[in-house]
């Protein structure tokens, strides 16, 4: 049984998502942040050089690089001189960082960044949808969504909790949905800066550059020794799987909030449709979801939390007595006509003797709002195919015809 | 004084990187934190599970080392260690002048108290000479080769020097490997200044340049006697001081004719014009600097 979130609503302040996110990050101790402004990251960097100009911030020094590219590469070399770092960015500015992310974990470098997730150029939009993050999917950093902003504040003590533990080592992106949740003013707990120093232990890495200690950092591996790197990375990853809940859990010990671990199910255990999606728009889900069940629609939602690594057994063992398994994409694979979240279900269902059908709707690029109807719509689709099967197994969700 | 920079490593015969490598850690002294793009000088001195380093070291990539420079300092100064470490990048001229401008010209703007020695070999070594933004005017490499209706590069140096005092650096020094002194001396002196500092030591290679591995400091010094590679320094924006030539000034062709990448000047129609006009550019610095 899943932990009950016991929020306290006497804690509660309104404010916004990037205000919440930023102050988690001052929470957390960083010794170095390091970021570039983009929309709708913004609010996030703006709120953490105000907390700078005031001193809030003690042994944190607050580079304003010239550039995304310069923002991770700095924080190669502070994460390797010992450092605790912060970043947040997202679509060009994310995909800018494409060559330091896979530098980053392959110097196993514990890297926190906020990614405020958003559509990519072209055509150039700043609205939501999961590209950014999606494509940096083999990039080795592990990928946590949250559905609102207190999770997502939460979510980045955990996040230094889970990489910066000696049997992970990887760096973490939290991804929020721009604007949904960076912009949005709501009530949330801050992150305690008492419990945080009770639940986050400094950083105290074992390898790092110091003259008294000459070391190497970022060899060059030939065919004898690279492949060990990368495998020791996935056994990394692996770990992190029971990490992740581990942390949820003893972040639940100490603050008494609670969000799911790789995963979080919403009245799935009679359901014969699943429903699966990442971040924000779960909120939206749920909601349909009690519409429905008032009609006894035996539907259910699979919230996935960690999109990196992928949890495999977790999904397995929700949908396993489904009838059927509907995946929300808000990115496309171009070229397959999937989205990743879909793809990657599928491909954990095969060769198991799970047999529920799946299917898949891409919805929401580019910020497409993403109406109840519509989600009643596909919910309406799937079960249909409880009766005669899947007719088409991916499809793009709401597509303007009048507009091709 | 003890090399920083063990032997055994990767580097060619007469290589000079591992020259400039080793003199710039002469001046830096042991307690650094080395910064290394990647270029030959990362490659043969790093082949995991061995290194050539007696210093803290790290390589991420080839167009961040300036970046990377800047967040190792960031955090030695947030831990309460920035008098425990000087933070010294060393880069190729392709890592500096072309793919790392962009990072090197935000740590400069940024004032970070490092220094930055750009190891000119006057080309894209590690992959095969290439040319790149410090290849000088008429050299053959293997993207700019002479041929039936090409003299090599039709671009000169690039002024990098120049760019860096433009970015308001304290100190911005040219040196040489052909002169061990000169440039220990002045990393030497970057190191010790606060706030970002630059050397650029002229280094030739004689893998990409074609002379034979015994003539790396000749060839050095010849580029300097020539007035091609003039040595100063600059102070808060003004030149303090020049290594004079004076009557032991030599034509440009004693330097070009040691080395392959020029020989087709020789050969080719019209070869001598494109020499005047080399020995045009070495006047201009003869006059500019009063060599
Ligand atoms: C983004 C990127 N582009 C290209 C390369 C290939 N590359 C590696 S080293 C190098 C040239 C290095 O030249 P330079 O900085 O002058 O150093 P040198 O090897 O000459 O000492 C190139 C082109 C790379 N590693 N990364
Ligand atoms: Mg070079």
């Amino acid at each position: 049984m899943a932990p009950e979130n016991k929020l306290d609503k006497s804690k509660m302040v309104v404010v916004e998502g990037s205000y919440a996110v930023a102050h988690a990050a001052k929470v957390c101790r960083p010794n170095v942040i390091s970021a570039y402004p983009i929309t709708p990251q913004t609010h996030i960097v703006e709120d953490l050089s105000q907390f700078m100009a005031d001193g809030e911030i003690p042994n944190c020094e607050y580079i304003n690089v010239e550039s995304e590219f310069s923002a991770l590469s700095a924080l190669v070399g502070s994460s390797a001189a010992g450092a605790r770092c912060y970043s947040a960015t997202t679509s060009q500015g994310l995909e800018l960082m494409h060559e330091v992310l896979f530098n980053i974990s392959g110097m196993r470098l514990p890297v926190v960044m906020t990614i405020a997730n958003r559509a990519v150029s072209a055509p150039i939009s700043i609205w939501n949808d999961h590209q950014d993050a999606i494509s940096q999917r083999d990039t080795g950093w592990l990928q946590l969504y949250a559905e609102n902003t207190q999770e997502i504040s939460d979510m980045t003590a955990q996040a230094y909790k889970i990489s910066e533990d000696k049997d992970i080592l990887m760096p973490s992106m939290t991804c929020m949905d721009g604007f949904i949740l960076s912009h949005v003013y709501e009530p949330v707990v801050l992150l305690e800066q008492d419990l945080t120093d009770e639940f986050l232990p400094a950083y105290e890495p074992e390898h790092v550059l110091d003259p008294k200690n000459p070391l190497s950092f970022g060899a060059f591996a030939d065919p004898n020794y690279y492949t060990e790197f990368r495998y020791l990375q996935e056994q990394a990853m692996q770990k992190a799987l029971k990490k992740i809940e581990d942390v949820a859990n003893e972040f639940y010990d100490v603050y008494g909030r609670y969000y799911g671990g790789l995963i979080d199910e919403y009245r799935t255990d009679d359901a014969d449709i699943i429903i699966m999606a990442m971040g924000s728009i779960v909120g939206t889900i749920k909601d349909v979801i009690d519409k429905l069940r008032d009609r006894n629609v035996k539907v259910g939602l699979l919230k996935v939390r960690s999109f990196r690594p992928f949890p495999v057994e977790a999904i397995k063992n929700v949908v396993k007595d489904a009838k059927v398994v509907v995946v929300l994409d808000k990115n496309i694979s171009l070229g397959l006509n999937e989205g990743a979240l879909f793809t990657e279900t599928k491909s954990s269902l095969y060769n198991t003797d799970i047999r529920v059908p799946v299917v898949g709707y891409m919805i929401g690029h580019g910020g497409r709002d993403i109406k109840i109807d519509t989600i009643e719509k596909i919910i309406d689709e799937a079960e249909e195919v409880m009766k005669t099967g899947i007719k088409i197994e991916s499809q793009f969700t709401d597509v303007k015809e009048e507009l091709l | 004084m003890k090399s920083l920079l063990a032997p055994g490593h990767r580097g060619c015969a007469g290589c000079c990187d591992a020259m400039a490598a080793k003199f710039a850690l002469m001046g830096a002294g042991e307690d650094c934190i080395v910064i290394n793009p990647t270029g030959c000088l990362e490659v043969m001195t790093t082949p995991y599970p061995e290194t050539a380093w007696d210093v803290p070291w790290v390589h991420s990539l080839f167009e961040n080392a300036a970046a990377v420079g800047s967040g190792v300092e960031a955090a030695l100064k947030a831990l309460g260690k920035a008098d425990k470490a000087k933070v010294l990048v060393m880069g190729g001229d392709g890592a500096t002048l072309d793919i790392g401008m962009r990072s090197i010209s935000g740590a400069f703007e940024r004032g970070h108290d490092l220094t930055y020695v750009c190891i000119d070999n006057e080309a894209y070594m590690n992959t095969g000479v290439q040319r790149s933004g410090a290849t000088p005017f008429n050299a053959s490499t293997t993207t700019s080769p002479a041929g039936k209706v090409s003299f090599g590069n039709d671009r000169p140096k690039k002024n990098m020097p120049a760019i860096m005092v433009a970015h308001g650096a304290p100190y911005v020094a040219t040196t040489s490997i052909g002169y061990p002194k000169d440039m220990i001396n002045k990393v030497k002196k970057a190191v010790d200044i606060e706030g970002p500092t630059y050397v650029h030591a002229h280094a030739p290679c004689t893998t990409g340049w074609g002379f034979d591995t015994s003539k790396t400091v000749e060839v050095a010094k010849m580029a300097v006697q020539t007035g091609l590679w003039p040595l100063y320094e600059v102070e808060e924006g003004e030149v303090t001081k020049v290594r004079k030539i004076g009557k032991n000034i030599r034509p440009v062709e004693d330097y070009l004719k040691m080395q392959r990448r020029f020989k087709h000047l020789f050969t080719m129609e019209g070869g001598a014009e494109e020499i005047a006009k080399i020995q045009a550019l070495a006047n201009k610095n003869i006059e500019v600097y009063g060599l």
